[in-house]
């Protein structure tokens, strides 16, 4: 009886904040009523339990903080006080209250109307100090006023703390406060932690796998916390079936060895703990007798079954401890079942649990998959990038240029000295990504008419001088920038990422790399489809005799048409450079990637590069995704699958036919 | 009478007869059979460089001869080292774990425990991987030397030659197999100790000599190696095979026509060429001491290609004249060795310069002088190619021009 009208106290308390005092009141007598004592609600809670709060111990004080935050009107602020230190017992006549120290006096106040009561020396108040067990007690209990305290923060706050340490006795106050929140957001929010705290501490399965049910494919890390400890399991050994909320009955051989077996009945004291075959070894040889243990001769011992009769024989004797041999202990492991068995004994809520998670895990996976195609088309524009301008110079002309991933370390490197120069990360992007075309447009032309121009004829050669041009220039930058890396720092503007959800998200630095190839895909376009330049490149390309017959001057067209291509490779480098380290090397990291994003596509089509671009950094991505702890792995494969991806179309995805695909 | 192999082919006689004097005058001042003149680190490194004399002939006839630029050759040189290494390390190992062993006997799986703890502690695992399975035998590693690079060159060529690729796509597509491999090897899974590489080669198991003796011994292997690698490319290319692979490094679709099966044969010589490549590596780390997935990266195989280059292409000696010759001056170079060049404003330290050095030389090389160092053979021997400039004589005349008419 009084139980329940304790309840129906703390409920109409929490619930109607405004009256709780005047039906406090009224309760009161109805409370105290059974006993003699004359006081009513806190004060005659603290009457009763003077002793307990002043010398409180984590095992006895629930009960008596139960009671203070069910007697009405004040508890919440004596709980305070309690929990801060600040309360006091006066010695003379064993009464609580609430103290500040005042110089060398204490000013005292009424522990239930919080009025004033004079001071007290010193001498006279002893403090009551619970230790950090009791406060955390204190605080638990605290929580249900915090949850209909006016301030919107305060309440948030009593959230936050009961999603973090949640107990079953949150329940009933957070239930209660929810209908009288009135703030919209802090009561989704309250709902949604009464369904947690539901599934953790509901009464009943029904109860639980409703409240499971009810959040879906929610992918919130809280519901996965609440979740995950559910479907925990322990391994364990039986003799005969395996009790319990069975997970999974295990089979010998398939699922668990017969060595972790055996360590279960061990941990389980079903079996005697097995001298290892170390230990065996140790005391053979401590028991070696003129070259022989146990009878049998020492130089026998490098056969394990011999040891294993010698062991015996010394056991039999009595100078080693026995030892189950291999038979007896197979026969002990025959002889149990093993199973995974639920911590939570429900079967319902387990199940509940496990179906819960894998509609979970089912829209991560698909959430995650979101995430790796972004990160897929990230790598992929990076590697457009890089081979944009090979598909030029390459792709397009046919002249193979080791020094192509130099140009792109050229290209990072321009941005690095224009930092220097310009301090403001905005305005010397601006100003690096034209000069660093400059630059190794500069670079290019003079490349093609001092070395390629005399190669035309000879593909493998020029391979071979573009790689003597690369080691120059590579050795070229470590002097001059030395060996470690450079920063290429990007703008603010474009630090941070866009955060879609929990899982998927994407950095700007990568959307605008994307929307830089994007860029230079339409640039490409134009120039080769739209301008005379382009028209001419083509004309060369195709036929550069028929073409020098047309008025068109061949050599003037190669030279720019391989100046665009480096300073397309100029301007990668910048771009690569702001996420990536700047070194004399980042050019090699690139160049392989970027031959193989122009073979696999198709060579001297631009929608083919994009294709190859797509196809690798899609797949490395994924590669990665299978197997995440390994990147090399990751390329290894992916140049595998390039080079049987070639026997298959040797001309790349987007193969040109007719005149155009030349030889 | 027609005249003999060796007679048609004066240089075979010379190149022996150098390599041959050569060796002899390194043995004779070593530390272990002279006065001492010569270190023995520089006769490692001799030894090492005839090695490297080798492979570049493996290139040659790949590259030279044939027209496949493959750029994976240093791939096969690294897993023959690797074969042998496994040996070399798994033999030491055993030995080491026998000498600190207790007297009790160890049965079989814990002295297999034992070395592959030994090996593999510092990858963080201590189970001998299956491709360790051989490790104990040396007749099998000896196989595994020749038949691992030769089944991968085999498959690789077969899968290539059969899609006809060819050309730069073929050398892009032999550099991304070297890429691969050498990250594959790079991670501690593949078994083969990640990027720590194997260790300790040049202690060779069950041979009591010091390295003074065994660095000499080494090179006369390397020269013996080298010798025998020589007459057999001679051989190859003096032939009637020989002129098939000039044939399809000239014009392959007009030798496909006359009916030979080009693939076959450009597969037989680049898996012929992969062994002789991992017979040359097998020789040369044991000399090195140690190896490591990084020697595999695809630049070095670019090197090689820059070697036989810069020696000369479609002649056996010059790709072993380039590899010494360049070898031998980088490693002058990179050794701290030439003085430093002040210039008042900036001093030219070689080993920073070097590089670029040799970039700009290939550059060159590849640019006037296509011929190389051995046209410098030419020049002593004589020999000049004749012009074939000038106008066309007419249907009349056959197809010559009028100076190849004169001569």
């Amino acid at each position: 009886m009084r139980k329940v009208l304790m309840t129906l106290g703390i409920f109409l308390m929490l619930a109607l904040p405004g009256v709780a005092q005047e039906s406090a009141a009224q309760m009161a007598p109805a409370t105290a009523g059974q006993g003699a004592d004359p006081q009513t609600g806190l004060a005659a809670v603290l009457a009763r339990n003077v002793t307990k709060i002043a010398k409180p111990s984590r095992m006895t004080i629930g009960p008596v903080i139960d009671e203070i935050a069910a007697s009405g009107p004040g508890a919440s602020r004596f709980l305070q006080a309690w929990a801060d230190r600040r309360v006091g017992l006066r010695t003379s006549d064993d009464t609580l209250f609430l103290i500040e120290k005042k110089g060398q006096d204490y000013a005292l106040s009424d522990p239930v109307t919080g009025a004033s009561a004079g001071t007290a020396p010193r001498n006279e108040i002893s403090e009551v100090k619970p230790n950090s067990g009791v406060r955390a007690v204190i605080g638990a209990a605290l929580v249900r006023f915090l949850l209909s305290d006016p301030d919107p923060t305060k309440r948030r706050e009593a959230l936050t703390a009961i999603e973090r340490d949640g107990e079953a006795s949150h329940l009933a106050p957070l239930r209660a406060s929810i209908a009288q929140e009135p703030d919209a957001q802090i009561r989704l929010e309250k709902q949604r932690l009464e369904r947690l705290l539901t599934i953790r501490f509901g009464k009943d399965a029904g109860e639980r796998v409703a409240a499971i049910d009810s959040f879906g494919a929610d992918t919130g890390l809280d519901l996965r916390a609440t979740l995950n400890p559910l479907v925990a399991t322990q391994r364990k050994a039986f003799d005969g079936a395996p009790q319990g909320n069975v997970a999974k009955t295990l089979r010998l051989g398939r699922d668990l060895s017969e060595g972790e077996a055996y360590a279960l009945l061990v941990a389980a004291k079903m079996a005697p703990e097995r001298i290892s075959d170390g230990a065996m070894k140790q005391a053979l040889a401590a028991n070696v007798v003129n070259g022989s243990v146990g009878g049998l001769p020492l130089a026998d011992m490098s056969d394990p079954a011999k040891r294993e009769l010698a062991y015996s024989a010394l056991a039999k004797a009595g100078t080693v401890a026995p030892r189950l041999s291999e038979a007896e202990a197979q026969a002990l492991i025959d002889a149990h079942s093993y199973a995974d068995i639920y911590a939570e004994p429900d079967a319902a809520v387990t199940k509940a649990a496990e179906a819960g998670l894998a509609r979970v895990s089912r829209k991560v996976g698909l959430m995650q998959s979101v995430d790796l195609g972004l990160d897929g088309l990230s790598l992929a524009s990076i590697y457009f990038l890089a081979a944009i301008g090979l598909a030029i110079t390459f792709g397009i002309m046919g002249v193979i240029n080791m020094a192509h991933g130099e140009f792109i370390t050229m290209g990072a490197y321009t941005g690095y000295v224009v930092q220097q120069f310009v301090p403001d990360y905005t305005a010397s992007i601006l100003i690096a990504l034209p000069l660093a075309f400059a630059i190794t447009f500069g670079a290019g032309v003079a490349m093609e008419r001092l070395v390629i121009r005399y190669l035309y004829k000879r593909p493998l050669e020029t391979l071979l001088a573009t790689f003597g041009i690369s080691i120059a220039l590579q050795q070229l930058f470590k002097n001059i920038f030395g060996t470690q890396a450079r920063p290429l720092t990007s703008p603010p503007w474009l630090d941070g990422a866009l955060q879609i959800n929990d899982i998927v998200s994407i950095s700007y630095i990568r959307i605008a790399i994307f929307v830089l190839a994007l860029v230079f895909l339409g640039l490409y376009l134009w120039v080769m489809k739209r301008t005379r330049l382009g028209l001419e490149v083509r004309a060369v390309t195709q036929n550069p005799s028929m073409a020098a017959s047309m008025g068109i001057n061949p050599d003037r067209i190669n030279m720019l048409a391989f100046g665009f291509g480096s300073g397309i490779a100029g301007i990668a480098g910048v771009a690569i450079g702001l996420f990536a380290k700047v070194t004399s090397e980042m050019g090699q990291d690139y160049i392989v990637q970027s031959f193989m994003t122009v073979v696999v596509g198709g060579v001297g089509s631009i929608f083919g590069t994009l294709a190859g671009a797509t196809l690798i950094g899609g797949l490395q991505k994924g590669i990665e995704f299978l197997n995440p702890s390994n990147t090399l792995a990751a390329q290894t494969y992916m140049i595998l699958f390039i080079i049987i991806f070639i026997q298959f179309r040797p001309r790349g995805i987007v193969a040109l036919k007719g005149r155009a695909a030349g030889d | 009478m027609r005249p003999g192999f060796l007679a048609k082919n004066p240089s075979v006689i010379w190149f022996l007869l150098i390599l041959a004097i050569f060796t002899l005058t390194i043995t004779l001042l070593s530390h272990a059979y002279g006065p001492g003149v010569i270190s023995t680190s520089m006769v490692k490194t001799l030894g090492k460089t005839l090695c490297l004399c080798l492979i570049a002939i493996a290139m040659d006839l790949v590259w030279g001869y044939t027209g496949i630029l493959s750029l994976g050759h240093f791939a096969f040189f690294g897993l023959g080292g690797y074969m042998i290494g496994m040996w070399l390390m798994y033999e030491r190992t055993r030995d080491i774990v026998l000498a600190s062993a207790s007297d009790f006997p160890m049965t079989p799986q814990e002295l297999q425990d034992a070395i592959g703890s030994q090996i593999f502690g510092v990858v963080g695992s201590s189970n001998l991987p299956a491709i360790w399975s051989f490790a104990g035998s040396l007749p099998m590693q000896l196989l595994l030397v020749v038949l691992v690079p030769g089944l991968l060159a085999l498959v690789f060529g077969w899968l290539a030659f059969r899609s006809r690729v060819a050309g730069v796509y073929l050398s892009i597509l032999t550099q991304a197999m070297t890429l691969a491999l050498s990250l594959y090897l790079f991670q501690n899974e593949s078994g083969l100790r990640g990027n720590n590489g194997l260790s300790g080669l040049q202690n060779i198991p069950g041979l009591s000599a010091d390295q003074d003796h065994s660095s000499v011994w080494f090179l006369w292997a390397s020269a013996l190696a080298l010798a025998l690698g020589y007459l057999l490319a001679a051989a190859i290319v003096a032939g009637k095979f020989g002129s098939v692979m000039r044939g399809i490094r000239d014009d392959e679709a007009r030798v496909r026509f006359l009916g030979y099966p080009v693939e076959g044969f450009k597969l037989f010589v680049f898996a012929l060429t992969a062994v002789i490549a991992a017979i040359a590596g097998a020789l040369y780390y044991p000399q090195a001491g140690i190896i490591n997935p990084g020697e595999m990266a695809p630049i070095a195989s670019i090197y090689l290609a820059v070697w036989v280059a810069i020696g000369g292409r479609g002649r056996l000696y010059g790709a072993v004249m380039g590899a010494f010759f360049v070898s031998i001056v980088s490693s002058w170079f990179t050794g701290g060795r030439v003085p430093d060049v002040p210039l008042g404003f900036y001093t030219i330290k070689w080993v920073d310069w070097w590089q670029v050095l040799l970039g700009l030389a290939f550059v060159l090389v590849t640019l006037l002088a296509p011929k190389g160092l051995s046209g410098l053979v030419d020049l002593i021997a004589g020999l000049r190619s004749p012009r074939r400039g000038g106008a066309p004589l007419g249907p009349d005349a056959g197809s010559l021009q009028q100076e190849e008419a004169r001569e």
